[in-house]
């Protein structure tokens, strides 16, 4: 998966003469913390609420306009029918569709689900599950419709959100590095966590744009801004084993905020994962064969070893 | 009393932790007849994918329970696993359970300005949001934002960053703050002071619709400060609980409408949050805050919803006050957390987020892994209470037109919670002529 998809929408022309150009922020399955960010931007909300039109965000407004918009930011995974429906037609009024976050780009936390059963999760949660709603899975918008960009993180961050909207208002293509966490960590100056204190860190394989914040408050990164282009999964195994990762622990870490990402979902998978059944059967097997370069971490079928 | 025989207002969207909901409130020959308050947002499960998942991971996954309220998460899911596996930060370690305190005030802060300034108070301006006052009142957008940024810069100074903190761990942090950092956070919120006095006087003025309902109150407290991140369950009528007793007392009920649980209280609506605390905790506030909101008009008791907005300043200022408090007296700790290691048992823990009480229980298997956990959120609360409110507001001013009542019902639920707040913004009004 790229930062950007390639720009195939249809595009609603905008109306002739010169207008503000028209923002809309929509929200699916999430927990409001990307558009948020935008509302976070404390120095500049009023600047840029000076050269837009916000014509629908109902975080901040309950001023409602009918599109077409010029930009619609999507935050969210699409979780239920009509979900399915609403993203249509968001695309088909919005000249540019960005999504934002980590649920919008590759399902979300709320992905757990689709490695489960969802009805099994209905009862556990709900005395009526009847009453209850969902799809079984939770997918990224790209599955749905076109997006012409997508923006990472769990949540974005504030600075690379302001550019993508600049980005898009002045019609050129946002500039946001297609890097690894690494690549920050050493812009910042960060020692290691990993090289120096043993500590395992997904920051090889995960796109950069927090500013590397986990490595520089020690402790690993968790991979919330979801796989960089072209991650190496295979050669940090050796790594996160090395720092006392089993493969259960491993499998969770790539599980968790970009579970869906296909190049975190092949780590989980190839890690021993492919189901939560076939995860114990092959860790049993290990156990008994002995291979394992760990295996008291995770010998028992129902222990959960420590996480970073 | 309108010429029709039975309207049907519908408000179609509220938001929780989980999101979206709606409302609809039937009328039938003069009289409310129904309120639903109805929460549709996509489930998200969490108390579900928790199973399985080691004791350490629950503070990072339930902060992406809410965008607006992390950190009450964060700690409140710390406290409840260090409770299971034998664990008291605040006996152990006071630096670490100060730390915590402060980052939860940024909290505060951040969240309850956020409401004040952006959500709330163009209600009452007459206005559909902070961006338009800002074109004639500009400055006092401007004190509102600065105000917020110094919750955030709390937030991101403790805890990495302001949403979804990655600082926070079972035990305490993964850093402690530097002695710099803390004087920069100190200069900041001694400015912040000033905005947060000038704040709590401007809502003070603001015109309140009259409405005064009594619930019974759920909140935190504590006996010698302002009860947040720790402290025992207090309910009116019925006095204080131990937390492990929590779910004896708070239980939660299905409903047809809404995918959000619903709470009661012994068996009787109730509210937690602004009103609850002011009303139940009030003296526990410092004599300097406690003077300034009576200023701004909060008597001894307060039962009208919407000056729940002066609520909120007032523990704005004191949230700023205690944060400056904090940092004067710190102490650093000698680790930056405890460890935590796991064994098997059952953790509780209850805190105060900015919009109520927020309870979670976990129990643990030997090794640590999750077996199964409860999250009861603030909203679920209060949900009934809502409606309760709504009723009797609706029914007070059937006399207004579809579109006025509508805008004033959205308020009145603006009253109670930043995500049904942000979500009420849907409220779309569609009447059914019978
Ligand atoms: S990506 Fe993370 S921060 Fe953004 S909406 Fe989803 S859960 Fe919230
Ligand atoms: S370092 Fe990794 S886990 Fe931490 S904020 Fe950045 S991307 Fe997210």
């Amino acid at each position: 998966m790229t930062t950007s998809t390639p720009v195939t929408a249809p595009r609603p022309e905008p109306d002739a003469g010169h207008r503000a150009p028209r923002l809309a922020v929509w929200k699916f399955s999430s927990c409001d913390g990307c558009q948020l960010t935008l509302l976070d931007a404390e120095d500049e909300l009023l600047p840029l609420a000076g050269r837009v039109e916000i014509a629908y965000f109902l975080e901040a407004s309950r001023h409602q306009e009918p599109g077409p918009y010029d930009l619609s930011l999507v935050e969210g995974s699409i979780a239920t029918p009509e979900d399915e429906e609403r993203i249509r037609r968001v695309r088909a009024d919005s000249r540019y569709l960005v999504v934002i976050g980590a649920c919008a780009t590759a399902g979300g936390i709320q992905a757990l689900r689709n490695l489960a059963d969802v009805k099994e999760y209905a009862r556990t949660v709900y005395a009526r599950p009847d009453y209850i709603r969902t799809l079984d899975r939770s997918r990224p918008v790209s599955d749905y419709v076109p997006v012409d960009f997508e923006l990472r993180g769990c949540p974005i961050d504030k600075g690379q959100l302001l550019e993508v909207v600049c980005a898009f208002l002045a019609g050129r293509r946002p500039d946001i590095p297609d890097q690894s966490v690494c690549f920050a960590c050493k812009a910042r100056g960060t020692v290691c966590v990993t090289t120096a204190h043993g500590i395992p860190c997904l920051g090889p394989v995960t796109h950069a744009g927090c500013g590397a914040i986990c490595p520089a408050y020690g402790r690993g990164c968790y991979g919330c801004f979801g796989p960089v282009t072209g991650a190496r999964t295979d050669a940090l195994l050796p790594l996160l084993r090395r720092d006392g990762l089993g493969e259960r622990e491993i499998v969770r870490f790539y599980r968790t905020f970009n579970a869906e990402a296909p190049a975190f979902a092949a780590a989980a998978r190839r890690a021993g994962g492919q189901d939560e059944a076939g995860e114990r059967d092959r860790a049993g097997e290990r156990d008994r064969a002995g291979e394992e370069d760990s295996a008291s971490e995770h010998e028992e079928s129902e222990g959960e070893g420590g996480a970073a | 009393m309108t010429h029709r025989s039975e309207r049907l207002l519908g408000v179609s969207a509220l938001a929780r932790v989980e999101g979206e909901g709606a409302m609809r409130v039937t009328v039938r020959d003069g009289r409310v007849e129904d309120v639903r308050l109805s929460i549709y947002e996509p489930p998200r499960f969490f108390e579900a994918f928790l199973r399985g998942r080691a004791w350490t991971e629950p503070p990072d996954i339930t902060a992406r329970i809410c965008g607006i309220c992390p950190v009450a998460y964060q700690l409140t899911a710390c406290a409840a696993i260090e409770d299971a596996c034998g664990v008291a930060v605040h006996r152990e370690e006071p630096g670490i359970a100060a730390l915590r305190r402060l980052l939860y005030c940024g909290e505060w802060i951040e969240s309850h300005t956020l409401h004040v300034y952006l959500l709330h108070a163009p209600d009452f301006l007459g206005l559909p949001d902070a961006l338009t006052l800002a074109r004639t009142e500009r400055a006092t957008v401007e004190r509102g934002l600065r105000l917020k940024k110094a919750g955030n810069d709390l937030l991101e100074t403790l805890g990495g960053r302001a949403i979804h903190p990655v600082n926070v761990r079972l035990g305490g942090f993964h850093r402690l703050p530097t002695g710099a950092e803390l004087a920069r956070l100190e200069r900041q919120l001694t400015q912040a002071r000033r905005d947060a006095e000038e704040a709590l006087e401007w809502v003070g003025g603001f015109d309140f619709p009259e409405l005064e309902i009594e619930h019974a109150l759920l909140a935190l407290s504590e006996p010698d400060r302002y009860a947040i991140d720790t402290g025992t369950p207090l309910a009116e009528p019925g006095g204080a609980f131990p937390v492990r007793d929590f779910e004896r007392h708070v239980t939660e009920h299905q409903v047809a409408h809404s995918t959000a649980l619903q709470a009661d209280l012994d068996g009787r609506r109730h509210l937690c949050g602004p009103l609850a605390r002011w009303n139940l905790n009030h003296r526990r506030l410092p004599a300097a805050v406690q003077a300034a909101a009576a200023g701004a008009g909060l008597g001894g008791r307060c039962t009208n919803p919407f000056r729940s907005i002066v609520v909120r300043a007032a523990e704005v200022l004191w949230a700023v006050d205690e944060s400056l408090r904090i940092i004067a007296d710190y102490r650093p700790p000698s680790r930056p957390h405890l460890e935590v290691p796991p064994r098997a048992g059952i953790g509780y823990a209850a805190t105060e987020a900015p919009r109520g009480t927020l309870y979670h229980r976990y129990e643990l298997d030997a090794e640590g892994g999750v077996r199964s956990a409860v999250i009861v959120p603030p909203t679920a609360q209060n949900q009934r209470a809502v409606e309760s409110d709504l009723r009797d507001f609706v029914q007070a001013r059937l006399d207004l037109d579809d579109a006025e009542l509508t805008r004033q019902c959205e308020q009145a639920i603006r009253n109670y919670d930043p995500c049904i707040s942000c979500a009420a913004h849907f409220l779309d009004l569609t009447v059914d002529r019978g």
